[in-house]
């Protein structure tokens, strides 16, 4: 693991809280939307603050792209679950709600998990001739996805 | 009613989410490390070759399932339990998944984190 790709694991992690909290606060301005109204929740994304979130969950969208095009999912998610962190400390200072004791217990257990995941390798390597090749795994995965 | 479509947006979503980041984790392993390759043949070249890989395709469709499911649920405004409850169940289905699926080596450190951080969420919501 070099600098550069922890700097796209916290990119993962920074844009994924931003965009969340931006959506968040762009909804409860919208408030609730029926089922009945479909094209409502299509129109939602004209909303400023939706689709500057919207934005930024592009910017997710490239930094998570790119972990995963080095690292295992299973490694990926839990070291940029950061962001749930992000989220409580930007509700905290932002939003000026108070950290509860299961918010602090809750930062911890997240806190403790990426420490964990981050010490371990980053990628599973398939080195062994009996692994299934990747056209193995687009049948197993679309069969699995396509009922 | 009310709780029956609470969970039904809960399902949807972890189901969604789960389908979309193993196929996009797959498509991004078709493609290879993604610093190299915008390095070897330029950033527009790399971006095309990941649109044209159609687990990526595949993928961005089951997240945008997943992102409208979860408009929906959280305009209904049962955000403290969707929210929480979806992200935190995500966190677990993706290892079993990843494990099924891409064949991932999850060992016991990656299991731990996994459920520790579902656990996290949970308390962080709650």
């Amino acid at each position: 693991m070099t600098f550069r790709k922890y700097l796209v694991l916290g990119g993962v992690a920074v844009f994924a809280a931003a965009g969340d909290s931006l959506l968040s606060a762009g909804m409860k301005q919208i408030g609730s939307v029926s089922l009945n109204h479909v094209s409502a929740i299509i129109l939602t994304v004209l909303n400023p603050m939706v689709a500057a979130g919207v934005v930024l969950l592009l910017g997710f969208l490239a930094c998570y792209m790119t972990a995963l095009s080095w690292a295992d999912l299973t490694y990926v998610l839990p070291a940029t679950s950061v962001s749930y962190i992000l989220l409580a400390l930007i509700a905290k200072f932002f939003l000026h709600e108070s950290i509860s004791m299961n918010r602090w217990l809750g930062i911890l257990l997240i806190s403790v998990g990426v420490g964990f995941v981050t010490q371990g390798p980053e990628l599973t390597h398939k080195k062994q001739a009996g692994e299934a090749k990747d056209g193995g795994l687009v049948v197993r995965l679309s069969s699995g996805v396509e009922p | 009613m009310r709780h029956l479509h609470t969970w039904g947006a809960v399902a949807i979503i972890v189901f969604a989410s789960t389908a979309g980041d193993i196929l996009l984790s797959h498509a991004m392993k078709q493609v290879g490390d993604l610093g190299q390759l915008v390095r070897r043949s330029g950033f527009l070249s790399a971006v095309g070759r990941v649109l044209r890989t159609p687990s990526f395709m595949l993928g961005i469709a089951a997240m945008a399932v997943a992102f409208y499911s979860l408009l929906f649920g959280l305009s209904w405004g049962d955000v403290s339990l969707i929210v929480p409850a979806s992200t935190s169940l995500t966190f677990v289905t993706n290892a079993v998944a990843a494990k099924i699926f891409l064949r991932e080596r999850v060992d016991q450190r990656r299991w731990l984190a996994a459920l520790l951080v579902a656990g996290g969420v949970v308390l962080l919501a709650a």
